[in-house]
Parts: structure tokens; C-alpha cells; sequence
């Protein structure tokens, strides 16, 4: 549901009667067309699956990526506007790595993204600069156990046991709720989530998209990393298997 | 250290800085800056860490406190033991308190010992040819028990099963040495800590007064009081 501000909308710095602030609200479009991202919060992790769609033929596999690490035990996974996510990766990396150096240890994911956050959410107060135009993900799997976050471009943050942006969101998270994320290994997750991906991929719409998995948890150490071969090679082939299935029966 | 004045104007010419002359001397003590020229020390045991340290502050010859606490909280369960300049060693333990109140508040949950340490060793560090600070963080947490930190008068910290420190540790050395084990119980450590500062005491002169020690674990903070005929007494003609 959508409704034009027409006269409000013209900075971030100007209310609508009712009381909305519209460039917000317009970031959010922006999340809206961009490729869905997933992230799910299992027993012993964080797994993430990003659907990165590809435009060109000469597009060189395992560039562009969408999922970053932020520090050794932080990942991050964005849907949007990348060349926007790409400074919030900076700033990211940038407190995680003051904070070590102050304060002598790792960062908790919570404190980062509450600082994170602060820094989004002023980006929607002024005119003079336009709201970010990302939802990003973190994940880490610290002291504290596996922990996952989300910041939406008006700068609020929310823990999640699952969460999807991007075109597909809806479906994909209609799938998420199917699963029992909390009883999940990330062994088990990672090709839950790459099968999402290929289930709700628009084959219509869009022609060729190039999948991105990383996790952190125990089966890592407790460090953020993109899948090894073999595991991404074994979740790519369970999901083409589950989409194979999944349209024989439709054609039943 | 000498005392300097502005002397009369002479006429065209500007002011020139001069030394006070013999007849218009201040007692020595007034122009030597107050130092907690002491014997400090920590030791960590099973379930926590012993902090103890003497009680005198000395501005050259004259003892300024004889009864100093130089015991300082800064978090709940997280002390220092401060030596050398006391102004600096005081604004020090001031700056880590207010920032570890921030960062409990912001990380919801009490401050790691070795987060305090680093945070005395930046300040130490920065400006390490102005400041006289050695100082001793020790306390315990969560995640790694009781933990001594040492943070000697270059800035660098160094955590040590036990440490010993200020002008008096010079005279403890080999009797701490000699008589630190690993696995000593809480009481053992009291006797250790109280032992070797009555050392300490009996040969230098910066140190002296009461003898004071704080017990640090899960459960809390314990402080203790050693005065006169408490102390123990070694033979030493």
C-alpha cells in the first residue's frame, strides 16, 4: 500500500500531516527491487543466503558480493542499495575495529548495531543528505550465543530469529516460518536457506542470479565465513532437487 | 626543583626569571610534587585476586597522609593499585571509572579486567615522558576469573599470576619470588601480601603507615586493616 506525499516528500527534514516522514519510506522502495537476502538465526549460528542478480553475461562469478565480514566474528548481508551498504561497511568496520583497540575485546553484535543504527538514523534527520537505501543484516556468534540483527533505512533495529528482504521477501518468509529455525543446525540451515532462495527466485522476471552463502557459528569456530565449495556444491544441489520435485508436482 | 620568581621590572627591559634567593627559601617539602612513593601489590588466586598496599603519601621528606587509601574502586569489582605522582594516578583511576560506568551501561554487562587495564594503559602510554603512574589494575570477571594486570611506568601492561610495585617492591623482589606459589588459597595470599608489604615498609622509607588489602571476588569486595602490632615484625637490627 503505497501513498504519494505529494508536496511532503521532498526531504527528510519535513513531516506530512499525518505525521510521516515520506524519504524514509521511500528508502524502503529501494530495498523492495533488489535481490532477496535471507538470514536465519539457528541452535549454534547464523546463516546467510543473498539471491545476487546478475545483469551480464560477463559478470565474474564471486564479485560484487553482498555479504561482507565485518569482523572476525561478524557477518553482514545487505539488499539494496549496494554502493550504500558499502559505507555502512566501512563504519561498521570501522567501530568494530576502535572498539577492539579501546576497549581490548571483540565487540558484542548488539553494541555495534546500536551504534550502527544511530549512524543510519541520522542520515534521516537532515535535508541535506538522503536517507540510506539498504536493509542490512548481522549476524555473529559470540559469547553471548548466535545472534542476528536487522536495520531498516529508517535506522530501527530489531533482533530476529529469521528474516528476509528484497523482491521475494514475502515469500521467503512464508518458507522461514515453515522451518523450526530454533532446533536447526547451521549445517542443516545453510541448505534451507539456499533452497529458499532457489524457490523464490523469479525465473520470469529475472534470468540469472548467482547464489552467496555464508555462516557463523560452531562448525566455524565462531568465525564469519562465505561457505566452503563442497558445502555450497552439496545446498545447491539439495535445492535443485527440491525445486525439481516441487514442479513435477505442479505439473501433476 | 628550584623555585623560580619574576624579579622587578628593570626598566625597557622585560621581565627576567630568577631563582628565589637563600634569604626568601620555602621549606623543600612545598616545592616537591606529592607522590605515593610506596610498595603496592596483587595476587591472583583460585576464585579472585589480593590487592594490597601501604598507606603513606610523602611530598619529599614530609608525609603529606599517613593513612592513605591507595585502594581505588573503579568498577564493582575492579581495582587499582596507583604508585608514583598521586595527581596523575588519581586523575587516571578517575577517567577509567567514568568510562567503564558508560560502557557497563552500553554493553549490559559488568567490565572485563582486561578492558579496564587497556584503558590505563592508553592513558599511561599517551604522554608516557609527563606522567609518573605505575599502576596495578586487578579485580575479577565473568569470563576470566581473577586477573592482575601490570602497567609499569613506559605504558605497557603485561597481566602476571602475581606483581609488585612502587619504590618499596625494589626491596621484595627476592622474598616474593621465593615465597609465590600457584594455587594458594585465599588466606595464604593475605599472609603473602601482608608479609611481604611489612618487608617493604621496614626498608623504605616513601613507604609506611597501615597496611591496607582488599579481597576481590564473585561475591564481592572484602577489605581488611593491618595497624601497628598487626604488622608483622621481621628481625632487623
Amino acid at each position: 500500500m503505497s501513498s504519494i506525499g505529494t508536496g511532503y516528500d521532498l526531504s527528510a527534514s519535513t513531516y506530512s500531516p499525518d505525521g510521516r516522514v515520506f524519504q524514509i519510506e521511500y528508502a524502503s522502495k529501494a530495498v523492495e527491487n533488489s535481490g532477496t537476502a535471507i538470514g536465519i538465526r539457528c541452535k549454534d549460528g547464523v546463516v546467510f543466503a543473498v539471491e545476487k542478480l546478475i545483469t551480464s553475461k560477463l559478470h565474474e562469478p564471486k564479485s560484487n558480493r553482498r555479504i561482507f565480514t565485518i569482523d572476525k566474528h561478524i557477518g553482514m548481508a545487505a539488499a539494496g542499495l549496494i554502493a550504500d551498504s558499502r559505507k555502512i561497511v566501512t563504519r561498521s568496520r570501522d567501530e568494530a575495529a576502535n572498539f577492539r583497540f579501546t576497549l581490548a575485546q571483540p565487540i558484542p553484535v548488539k553494541h555495534l548495531v546500536d551504534r550502527v543504527s544511530g549512524f543510519v538514523h541520522a542520515h534521516t534527520l537532515y535535508s541535506a543528505v538522503r536517507p540510506f537505501g539498504f536493509n542490512v543484516m548481522y549476524g555473529s556468534y559470540g559469547s553471548e550465543g548466535p545472534r542476528l540483527y536487522m536495520i531498516d533505512p529508517s535506522g530501527i533495529a530489531l533482533g530476529y530469529f529469521g528474516c528476509a528482504v528484497g523482491k521475494a521477501k514475502q515469500a521467503a518468509k512464508t518458507e522461514i516460518e515453515k522451518l523450526k529455525t530454533q532446533e536447526l543446525t547451521c549445517k542443516d540451515a545453510i541448505r534451507e536457506v539456499a533452497k529458499i532462495i532457489y524457490t523464490v527466485h523469479d525465473e520470469v522476471k529475472d534470468k540469472e542470479f548467482e547464489l552467496e552463502l555464508s555462516w557463523v557459528g560452531e562448525v566455524t569456530g565462531g568465525l564469519h565465513q562465505f561457505v566452503p565449495d563442497d558445502v555450497f556444491e552439496d545446498a545447491v544441489q539439495y535445492a535443485k532437487e527440491a525445486i525439481k520435485e516441487s514442479d513435477s508436482e505442479d505439473e501433476l | 626543583f628550584i623555585l623560580y620568581h619574576y624579579s622587578t621590572i628593570p626598566r625597557g627591559k622585560m621581565a627576567v626569571l630568577q631563582p628565589y634567593p637563600d634569604f626568601l627559601s620555602i621549606s623543600d617539602w612545598t616545592r616537591e610534587p606529592v607522590s605515593t612513593g610506596t610498595s603496592i601489590m596483587a595476587v591472583e588466586y583460585d576464585r579472585g585476586v589480593v590487592i594490597a598496599a601501604d598507606s603513606r603519601t610523602t611530598s619529599g621528606a614530609y608525609i603529606v597522609n599517613r593513612v592513605t587509601d591507595k585502594l581505588t574502586q573503579v568498577t564493582d569489582h575492579i581495582f587499582c593499585c596507583r604508585s608514583g605522582s598521586a595527581a596523575d594516578t588519581q586523575s587516571f583511576a578517575d577517567m577509567v571509572k567514568y568510562n567503564l560506568q558508560l560502557h557497563t551501561i552500553e554493553l549490559e554487562e559488568p567490565p572485563l579486567v582486561k578492558t579496564a587495564a587497556n584503558m590505563f594503559k592508553s592513558l599511561c602510554y599517551r604522554d608516557r615522558d609527563k606522567r609518573i603512574a605505575g599502576i596495578i589494575c586487578a579485580g575479577w570477571d565473568k569470563r576470566n576469573g581473577g586477573q592482575v594486570y601490570s602497567i609499569p611506568l613506559g605504558g605497557m601492561c603485561v597481566r602476571q599470576p602475581f606483581s609488585i610495585g612502587g619504590s618499596g617492591s625494589t626491596y621484595i623482589y627476592g622474598y616474593c619470588d621465593a615465597h609465590f606459589r600457584t594455587g594458594m588459597t585465599k588466606e595464604e595470599c593475605i599472609q603473602f601480601a601482608k608479609n611481604a608489604l611489612a618487608l617493604a615498609i621496614s626498608r623504605d622509607g616513601s613507604s609506611g603507615g597501615v597496611i591496607r588489602i582488599a579481597c576481590i571476588e564473585e561475591s564481592g569486595v572484602e577489605r581488611l586493616l593491618f595497624t601497628g602490632n598487626d604488622i608483622p615484625q621481621f628481625s632487623n637490627e
